[in-house]
């Protein structure tokens, strides 16, 4: 053993020394990172319009255009890279799309790309595909979107569904214009099930113990049993959100619930995992049509919940007259159909049915009864009588988040 | 003069760059989020330093549920893995031969395949009508409504499977740094297998042991793929609720506060396992 001089307890050791410069620089650390707030209150009326005047002022094509999409949202060529509806529009304008599909949901993307927005850099992506609510809804308080030229949108205009130009989450469509849109409602296996579901809350059926499934998720698992209980979710406040809390809990506690679901409810739908879930429309759709069986989508009598996805600019953007070019590309009856015909969600564009009920005219084999189920189905094209059965998410504002948070995360987190 | 400031600098410059990695992306951000935790506010109006202790206190009385079901399941797959990786390791080790290897190169081969990949492989075997539980049903060996996925069974045997070559590899070092004169003299003066394993062998490979369970447990703890993949409502995890609290809730005081919180539980445990198993002196034993 080798001795060593012990220190006196006065004397600082050169560890010492180092370890209380450690807690000195900390402690100021501690007092000093505050998050400064970065909310601003959007521009409205007349300040607004200057601000879009002023910001598209001047601005020029480009060679190229950077878009963030979710996975298996847009038609798909020959090989699984080639997006027909894209090198189209390459073809006719010069411009390079770069397609990528980096968003898996929205918080994680909103999470990703908000620090680098927020500090004023390129996010790396000019359009992505958001979904109308909370995530949406805190992009634009924290002013992250670029608010659109709407002269560039001239298909906008003329082909966009009515409904698809009015909404509630972005009056006007200052800052976005639908994508697709989809439904939330229940879908279930017909051979397993004991009768047909029809009322949303079938799924509260003891027949189904540890055969159902529901959302994992704080707008699609509380909405649709809001729209059940109480009709529209916009009218419903905190009494009523612990009212349809406890009804979901009485479900849980009472083992009928076998798992809260994200994206992979619809493996375990086929599986045999579950008989019965909560599920969304194009989901659906494609696996019936990809094979599965004995499976059915359906709206609750008591109504569900319609959600758009909607195609943004992101702030810092690099590429905007190419961005706004490919949004209005999208909205050509031909396009949105190719689309439609590939996603089986819900267009904006209702003149693409037309388009798809010539394609299948014009189809052979198979093909045809696939275009013709597509035309004539209501979840692709909801007609206005499936359309008034359906709402939207409530708007939250920052404090009603928490509550609402506090309210239904508790649920599916257990 | 030289030479000596040289050879004393020498370490420290060796230090250094791997120094300088974790200072910036490890105490910097632990810093921040030790500020964070304390922090009240919400993304839009901006967090505000309030030094707000409650994040603690609200954060244990909300989820301590969870926090105390992750230490559980821990405690069991960290267990699990050592019961499952001794005797492999020990197989390996001895009787190997000229493919050693080989055998561990199978151990590692899943490793080859994404984390997430492979739990929902997983999802595929076990499922109710899958590959294993059909043949079950039909052989009636199991009831109709048996089922294996969305139980803590599941939970547990994902992580056992996800973490095990985590155990097994110091295991195995330790237990082939065994000199095998020591075993052939214990055969000589008369010990049994059973002894010379006891008494020889095991003690041994404990700081192997020891090893495996912080690289095994600290993990399973905070993992959170596999109770979202496997799991079903009563298996929800503490990694879970940190990642909802900060990606889709976007709360990033209470979140920090409670990864502080399941950090320092870990830190506490282990301290307390490596002076109960007094694995300081056995380390010191196996580098001396």
């Amino acid at each position: 053993m080798t001795s060593e001089p012990t220190p006196s307890p006065l004397r600082l050791g050169r560890r010492d020394l180092l370890r209380y410069a450690g807690m000195g620089a900390g402690l100021a650390t501690l007092a000093a990172c505050g998050v400064s707030g970065e909310g601003k209150k959007a521009a409205t009326g007349s300040t607004l319009e200057q601000q879009i005047k002023a910001f598209w002022a001047g601005k020029k094509q480009t060679g190229q255009v950077n878009w963030a999409q979710w996975p298996l949202y847009i038609d798909v060529g020959k090989n699984m890279g080639d997006h027909p509806s894209i090198d189209q529009f390459t073809a006719a304008t010069g411009i390079k799309v770069n397609y990528s599909e980096p968003i898996q949901d929205d918080d994680t993307f909103f999470a990703k790309v908000q620090p680098t927005l927020s500090a004023g850099q390129y996010s790396g992506y000019d359009i992505a595909v958001i979904t109308n609510g909370i995530d949406f809804d805190k992009f634009t308080e924290l002013d992250l979107f670029v608010p659109l030229d709407h002269s560039y949108l001239i298909n906008y205009e003329k082909y966009a569904g009515s409904i698809y130009k009015h909404s509630a989450y972005d009056p006007g469509n200052v800052y976005s214009v639908p994508w697709q849109s989809g439904i939330t409602g229940i879908a279930y296996n017909t051979k397993k099930v004991p009768k047909p579901l029809t009322s949303f809350f079938d799924l509260w059926n003891p027949a189904l113990k540890g055969k159902v499934g529901m959302f994992a998720d704080n707008e699609d698992l509380p909405t649709p049993v809001l729209v059940a209980m109480f009709g529209d979710p916009q009218k419903t406040g905190p009494t009523q959100w612990r009212q349809a809390a406890a009804k979901l809990t009485q479900q849980r506690k009472a083992g009928i619930v076998r798992k809260y679901y994200q994206q992979d409810y619809i493996g375990a739908l086929s599986t045999g995992d579950i008989w019965a879930c909560q599920a969304w429309s194009g989901d659906i759709f494609q696996a019936l049509e990809s094979g599965a069986k004995d499976l059915v989508f359906v709206i609750p009598s008591e109504g569900a919940v319609l959600w758009t996805d909607n195609m943004v600019l992101l702030k810092n953007i690099k590429n905007p007259v190419s961005a706004m070019k490919l949004i209005d590309w999208y909205y050509q009856p031909k396009i949105a159909a190719e689309v439609a015909e590939y996603v089986n969600y819900i267009t904006p564009v209702p003149a693409a049915q037309a388009v798809v009920k010539a394609d299948a005219q014009k189809a052979t084999g198979s093909n045809r009864g696939t275009l013709s189920s597509i035309a004539n189905s209501p979840l692709v094209f909801p007609t206005p009588a499936d359309y008034s059965k359906l709402y939207r998410y409530r708007t939250l504002t920052n404090t009603e988040l928490t509550t609402w948070n506090e309210i239904f995360e508790p649920i599916y987190q257990s | 003069m030289i030479r000596r400031l040289r050879s004393a600098s020498g370490p420290y410059l060796a230090v250094l760059p791997g120094g300088l990695w974790l200072a910036i992306f490890f105490v910097l951000p632990l810093f921040v989020m030790v500020s964070l935790s304390v922090q009240t506010g919400n993304l839009i109006t901006g967090f505000q330093q309030t030094f707000h202790f409650a994040n603690y206190s609200n954060m244990l009385s909300q989820y301590h549920e969870q926090l105390l079901r992750s230490l559980w399941y821990g405690v069991i797959a960290t267990v699990l893995c050592v019961l499952l990786a001794y005797p492999m390791a020990y197989w390996i080790a001895f009787f190997g031969g000229r493919n050693k290897s080989t055998y561990l190169f199978l151990v590692l081969l899943p490793f080859f395949v994404t984390f997430v990949l492979r739990t929902v492989a997983w999802q595929f075997l076990l499922g109710d009508q899958g590959l294993v539980l059909d043949w079950l049903k039909r052989a009636g060996i199991v009831s109709q409504d048996f089922h294996v996925l969305a139980t803590a069974t599941a939970v547990i045997a994902g992580l056992v499977y996800n973490y095990l070559p985590f155990m097994l590899l110091p295991i195995y070092v330790a237990l082939e740094r065994i000199d095998p004169s020591l075993l052939e003299a214990a055969g000589d003066l008369y010990a049994t297998r059973r002894q010379t394993f006891l008494r020889i062998v095991f003690p041994l490979t404990i700081p192997g042991i020891f090893a495996g369970v912080l690289l095994t447990f600290v993990p399973v703890v905070s993992d959170y793929v596999n109770a979202s993949i496997l799991g079903g409502t009563g298996q929800t995890m503490i990694g879970n609720i940190i990642q909802t609290l900060y990606l889709t809730n976007s709360d990033y005081p209470n979140a920090s506060a409670l990864s502080i919180v399941l950090m320092g539980i870990l830190m506490i445990g282990i301290f307390v396992y490596a002076r109960a198993l007094g694995t300081r002196d056995l380390l010191d034993a196996a580098a001396g």
